[in-house]
């Protein structure tokens, strides 16, 4: 069962309440999408660390429902 | 550990440059391990292809040991480094070729 832009926006804003949330879809199938997420929860993690809290946001769905999403995470400038 | 775990430490640290990738270097079955396998054959660098489509439980296990849950995923020097996004993202900004250097892992002087 695809994911919609929608869904992952909620899910991504719910774990991360300050999160601005830009998603792209990749190819019109609910499966490949790109989001760039600006939040200051990023500030001074990894990257790694960055995506894993954007997959955890996912509660699982991360490379299940939601095959792939291409990620850029920042903290606000 | 379980057997899977132990086998996947193994392999991780079985070599300098380790990518978890569906397919192999020559045949990448997915898009996003292709990118890295460009990436990585750009930069000359040698690296041990593991493909995770040989058996479930290591395309599971993978996933579970990096607490990641994509493929492709690429180790330097037994370390997590990223999937596709952030591995593209380094080299982009340079970072990968510094990392691959200061882990002493020659690459291929690019322009």
């Amino acid at each position: 069962m695809p994911m919609n832009a929608n869904d992952i926006e909620v899910m991504i804003k719910a774990a991360l309440p300050d999160a601005v949330v830009t998603i792209r879809d990749l190819a019109g199938d609910g499966d490949h999408y790109a989001a760039e997420i600006v939040s200051e929860s990023f500030r001074g993690k990894s990257r790694v660390q960055q995506h894993q809290m954007v997959y955890q946001a996912l509660q699982g769905n991360m490379g299940g429902a939601l095959h792939a999403l291409a990620l850029q995470t920042s903290a606000p400038e | 550990m379980s057997d899977i775990n132990s086998w996947i430490d193994s392999e991780v640290k079985s070599g300098d440059v380790v990518l978890f990738m569906k397919g192999t270097p020559n045949f990448p079955q997915c898009g996003f391990s292709g990118q890295l396998v460009q990436i990585l054959d750009y930069l000359g660098v040698d690296y041990k292809g593991v493909n995770v489509l040989d058996n479930d439980e290591l395309r599971q296990g993978i996933k579970d040991y990096a607490q990641w849950p994509t493929i492709p995923q690429l180790y330097v020097k037994g370390e997590f480094l990223g999937g596709c996004d952030i591995v593209r993202e380094m080299f982009q900004a340079n970072e990968l070729q510094d990392h691959l250097k200061g882990a002493g892992i020659t690459i291929r002087e690019t322009a």
